[in-house]
């Protein structure tokens, strides 16, 4: 398969980066791992006139704890999310994720930045980002940007990121208490429902719950009436049960396909979610703290 | 003295295979590695649409692009090239190879560029403004055969390919029917089961697409065609008759062929354009399927529709099985697509001693990419028929399947067997196959593993298929090119061999296997041979690999080219040691006398004296090289027996495989390894039918399963770790006694993993579910929703 024509750059730092991409006034697209946008590109649903590449920016990937939060760089490719010693021990469900991703292939090549920009409906990052509460850090033209993971995801592949503004990072704090549980679609691996699931539990008791959804609308989104059953809950499995049933509750458009119809996507979001609500419940057990926070991390690359 | 070390028979031994190493290592040649001077590249404009008529193409854009050397639209086209020739005996619509007036399929060839480079071709191709008069299409098989919505071909009423072919109890060869016997036996039923069965469309998905390069020398007059096909031979014949050549003046040549599975014995339009184009222009072009491509311009496999009735007695005795069988053939007959469905009808006896069968068959064109063989052929969907049938047998009857089917079985002493539809069995012993496979499964014990799992509420369940399969393709009276294979074996001047095999190995590994024959016939190292194929320049014949055909009928005829060489040989090798002929024995690379192991020449001696005879020994021509053509008496028919064992989420529905138990009786074998190897693929790819693999069209007639993204191949993580048991009947067809074992694995694993999950469901009342096993449709079997 053959794309259109196209220039390509390599740019060396994320202000050239930033750079190439203005001046391209609209026609260029970054390109980091290429698994999203290459196969667009193949079918000519994307024509991008030029493409930069930003995969060997200088610290745009790589992970590092910073005063008691997580940063993973956008460039950083799922199979290193999923190896990394830091996320395995501080916060698991994203090394977790990223090892349900695809195949080793389009692990060692598609990125957390990438995927949170494409924005596909049924990727896996999303719902960890949700749940985790992220902050996405974003630069361009006019400088630095933080936005929500809660307010990143607006449509289908729509996210809040102006043309010229480029991730940097995702920030969190690490919560071991989590878990992702995923229905994959047979031929991409893709989520039919992807639900991951944050507790943050003191005294036997969730304080607080963050619940993120994937593939089954137009976008991630945040499972509130789960968040809200659980809150004040007692750690038991009646609970989870219990707030589980009401995942489906307020879930307007749901998506259908050959893979899955509607009614047995529906039925399966308050199954993912138990099981998301289960494995981050045996974690919660498992380790005495639900949120553990810890020193700032010397280990790990810089990139801003 | 010294001796050499004494050389290791080699037949029967698991020799690694010769061509990994240079396919491993990426250093094997396929079409995309053939580069020519001058070469121009092509790229098809494809319909997007299932089917309308072409009022205006306008290439003008196209043709006026730098880099572009020509355009042709399908009318242009068939000003060089004739319709497309089929290989069965049905009457057939004139395809085209590029469409003139009709597009009948998405992916169907509306018009041809030919450029510099792909990229060029490709730009180019989006350039073409093709203007469609948009027509209904014909997706669905029954509907189609009341000619609903439309009728695809006119020449064809309600769309019947094939409006009905007869088989069975009572059909006489001019195909007059008689039902009185199979009317009895439903009469005399007890019980009767009936099912309408689906089994699903396929996409073949070799991992090397299909590919051509032609070139048409002008200067000599002759067409030379890289192609990645599994039968250069039967390329040449038609790419000679569609070019007005001779078959002199084409040479075909096969080069690496990543994978066929059946989808590369067809000759394409690609090749015949490719090869008419450069006769045309007098340049060398070249065409490389991409992925998407081969899921619209590939053939299709399976896509037939049974009916099954079955006719018994309570104590499980079947008195007749009714098979009505309908074959969603696409939009047009390719070389064989009316006789894949025909190999459904000849196999519906199975394994039983079924005293009555009626089988007919009807195909149906819709608008839809044709089908042709895929992986077991017809073969698979008969066995699937008869093995579920007989399993909802079991299931009313209260029996274990494996009980009602050793009640049905043809007894090894039967065999040569004719069953009702008119095959011949070779030779068999089912019982024992049966249970080999429940002696190695534990089929008692997983059933009570199965019990303990369900009393804790897991939902587990096993299945058993038996097989029989028709391999080794066949007397000549079977197939329009002929059923032989040819063999030649040259003993070079320096002693090695050169053997040339008209069987076309694409992963089959007779590389290997030939040259264990060989080096043991003749007592020398497998270093020293070689085994050249898929070049007509070089294979002087051949007919190709197919139909599980290339070691029963082309090992065949090698063994019988070197035993022609061989006894040349010795009167050579006698002349030399003055000892008579029949004294020599060919061991450790030496030609000794008997009893007299001083007295000897070495391979190379003989060779080198062969070829200088000086003084020619009486009666002799100079030289060692022989040929011979094999024409089996008959086919081959291998068995055996599958079990599986599955559990299935009772939250999702989805099937996970827990065990897979393989008994393949494939008569001697050669190579252990191998045949393990084409097993294992076997069983992938019918797990695969049963579990993940499903060609779906839309209403519309749009492929919704058009890329890997949506069209699921089976991953190793899918899999259990095959547990394979052999069983060997040799088969009195050959003198290997070798049946073949390319497509088995696709047999008995489809059933018996769709009977695991039946009998995993049974506490739900289910008594079959179609193929595929998706896990919704399980889930709302699970959840009293409608399967
Ligand atoms: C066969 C296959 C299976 C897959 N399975 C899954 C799966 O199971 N789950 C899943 O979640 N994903 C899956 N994916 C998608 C994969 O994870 C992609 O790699 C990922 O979605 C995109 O990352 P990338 O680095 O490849 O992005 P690219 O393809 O390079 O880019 C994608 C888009 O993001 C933009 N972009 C990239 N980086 C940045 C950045 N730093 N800032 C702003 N914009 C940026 C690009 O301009 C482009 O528009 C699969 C992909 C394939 C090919």
């Amino acid at each position: 398969m053959i794309p259109t024509p196209f220039d390509y750059a390599r740019a060396t730092s994320l202000d050239d980066a930033v750079a190439k991409l203005k001046a391209s006034g609209g026609r260029a697209k970054l390109i980091a791992g290429g698994h999203s946008l290459v196969p667009l590109m193949k079918f000519r649903l994307s024509e991008p006139a030029a493409l930069i590449d930003i995969a060997r920016i200088p610290g745009l990937s790589g992970i590092r704890e910073q005063e008691g939060r997580i940063h993973i760089g956008a460039g950083t490719v799922h199979h290193d999310v999923a190896s990394s010693a830091l996320l395995r021990d501080k916060c698991p469900v994203v090394a977790d994720t990223a090892a349900q991703i695809g195949d080793p292939q389009v692990r060692h090549r598609g990125t957390l930045g990438g995927s949170l920009a494409h924005a596909d409906p049924a990727a896996d990052y999303p719902a960890v980002v949700l749940a985790l509460d992220a902050d996405i850090h974003l630069k361009g033209p006019k400088g630095w940007r933080v936005v929500k993971a809660s307010d990143f995801f607006k449509d289908l592949f729509t996210v809040d990121m102006e043309a010229d503004e480029i991730i940097v990072s995702v920030q969190f704090a690490p919560v071991r208490a989590a878990a992702y549980a995923k229905l994959h679609q047979r031929a991409s691996r893709y989520a039919i429902v992807g639900v991951a699931a944050a507790l943050d539990v003191s005294g036997g008791r969730v304080e607080s719950a963050r619940v993120g959804l994937t593939g089954a609308g137009s976008h991630a989104t945040r499972l509130t009436a789960v968040e809200q059953a659980l809150a004040g809950q007692p750690l038991t499995p009646a609970a989870i049960g219990a707030a589980a049933e009401r995942a489906g509750a307020g879930l307007t458009h749901v998506n259908a396909d050959i893979h899955a119809s509607e009614d047995y996507r529906r039925a399966m979001v308050p199954v993912f979610t138990r099981r998301a609500l289960e494995g981050a419940l045996r974690r919660a057990t498992a380790s005495t703290a639900g949120r553990q926070r810890s020193g700032p991390s010397s280990s790990g690359t810089r990139w801003r | 003295m010294t001796t050499t070390p004494i050389l290791p028979k080699l037949v029967g031994q698991r020799v690694k295979r010769r061509e990994d190493p240079r396919l491993i290592q990426g250093r094997a040649t396929y079409v995309d590695d053939v580069t020519l001077p001058g070469m121009q590249h092509l790229f098809f404009k494809r319909s997007d649409i299932a089917h309308g008529r072409i009022r205006r193409i306008d290439a003008s854009a196209a043709q006026a692009m730098e880099g572009v050397e020509a355009v042709f639209t399908g009318a242009e086209i068939a000003e060089l090239l004739g319709p497309m020739p089929i290989g069965t005996p049905y009457s057939s619509p004139a395809h085209r190879a590029v469409a003139v007036d009709v597009v009948r399929y998405v992916g169907d060839p509306v018009a041809v560029v030919v450029a510099r480079d792909r990229y060029v071709a490709r730009d180019a191709a989006d350039a073409i403004v093709v203007d469609y008069e948009p027509l209904p299409a014909v997706v669905d098989p029954e509907l189609a055969m009341k000619g609903q919505p439309t009728v695809i071909h006119p020449e064809f009423p309600n769309n019947l390919a094939v409006a009905l072919v007869p088989s069975g109890t009572g059909v006489d060869a001019a195909g007059k029917v008689d039902d009185s016997a199979i009317d009895k036996a439903f009469a005399a039923a007890e019980v009767v089961i009936s099912q309408r069965m689906v089994n699903q469309r396929l996409a073949p998905c070799a991992i090397e697409p299909r590919g051509v390069v032609a070139h048409y020398e002008l200067g000599k007059g002759s067409m030379t065609i890289w192609s990645s096909t599994q039968n250069p031979h039967i390329l040449r014949t038609f790419i000679a008759a569609l070019n007005g050549l001779g078959q002199d003046q084409v040479r075909a040549i096969a080069p690496e062929v990543g994978g066929g599975f059946g989808s590369k014995i067809n000759i394409y339009a690609e090749d015949y354009v490719a090869s008419a184009i450069s006769k045309r222009l007098g340049v060398p072009v070249k065409w490389i399927e991409d992925r998407s491509e081969a899921f619209v311009a590939t053939t299709h496999g399976r896509d037939i529709l049974g009916y099954v009735d079955l006719a018994a007695k309570r104590d499980g005795t079947v008195l007749g099985l009714k098979l009505r069988l309908i074959a969603d053939v696409g939009a047009y007959n390719m070389l064989l697509t009316a006789a894949i469905p025909t190999l459904t009808l000849l196999m519906a006896n199975a394994t039983y001693r079924i005293p009555a069968v009626r089988a007919t068959l009807t195909e149906v064109f819709t608008n839809k990419t044709p089908t042709d063989a895929y992986r077991g052929a017809g073969r698979p969907e008969a066995t699937y028929f008869v093995e579920r049938a007989m399993d909802m047998l079991a299931q009313e009857l209260k029996m274990d399947p494996a009980d009602v089917r050793r009640r049905n079985f043809i007894q090894p002493h039967e065999f040569p067997f004719t069953t009702q539809t008119g095959a011949v069995y070779d030779s068999g012993d089912y019982e024992k196959a049966l249970n080999t496979a429940l002696e190695a499964a534990g089929w008692d014990r997983l059933k009570a593993e199965r019990d303990a799992a369900r009393a804790q509420g897991r939902l587990v369940g096993l299945g058993l298929s038996m097989y029989v399969e028709v391999c080794g393709l066949g007397p000549s009276s079977s197939l329009p090119t002929g059923g032989w294979e040819h063999g030649q074996v040259t003993i070079e001047r320096d002693g090695r061999i050169s053997a040339t095999t008209g069987a076309s190995p694409h992963g089959q590994g007779n590389e290997t296997t030939f040259a264990q024959m060989l080096a043991d016939q003749f007592g020398v190292p497998i270093e020293h041979v070689t085994i050249h194929h898929g070049d007509t320049a070089v294979v002087k014949q051949g007919v190709g690999t197919f139909g599980s055909r290339s070691q029963a009928v082309g090992g065949t005829a090698l063994h019988m080219a070197g035993g022609k060489v061989k006894t040349k040989m010795a009167r050579f090798a006698a002349a030399l040691l003055e000892a008579h002929e029949a004294d020599l024995v060919f061991e450790n690379g030496r030609i000794a006398v008997k009893g007299a192991p001083a007295s000897a020449k070495s391979f190379a001696e003989v060779a080198a004296f062969a070829y200088v005879p000086v003084p020619l020994p009486e009666g002799l021509e100079p030289g060692l090289s022989e040929e011979a053509f094999f024409e089996p008496a008959n086919n081959t028919y291998p068995f055996g027996c599958h079990i599986s064992m599955i559990e299935i989420d009772r939250d999702t529905g989805e099937p996970t495989l827990l065990k897979l138990v393989a008994v393949d009786d494939a008569g001697n074998l050669i190579n252990p390894l191998i045949v393990e190897g084409q097993i294992h693929g076997g069983l992938a790819q019918g797990i695969g039918q049963a579990l993940v693999e499903e060609v779906v069209y839309g209403e519309d007639g749009q492929l919704l399963t058009g890329s890997f993204m949506d069209y699921a191949l089976p991953r190793a993580t899918d899999f259990p770790r095959f547990e394979l048991h052999g069983c060997v009947t040799p088969t009195p067809v050959n003198p290997l006694g070798a049946k073949g074992v390319g497509e088995a694995g696709t047999l008995g694993s489809t059933p018996c993993v769709v009977a695991a999950a039946v009998d995993a469901l049974s506490g739900f009342g289910v008594r079959h579910i179609d193929l595929m096993l998706r896990p919704e449709k399980l889930w709302r079997i699970i959840h009293g929703g409608q399967a």
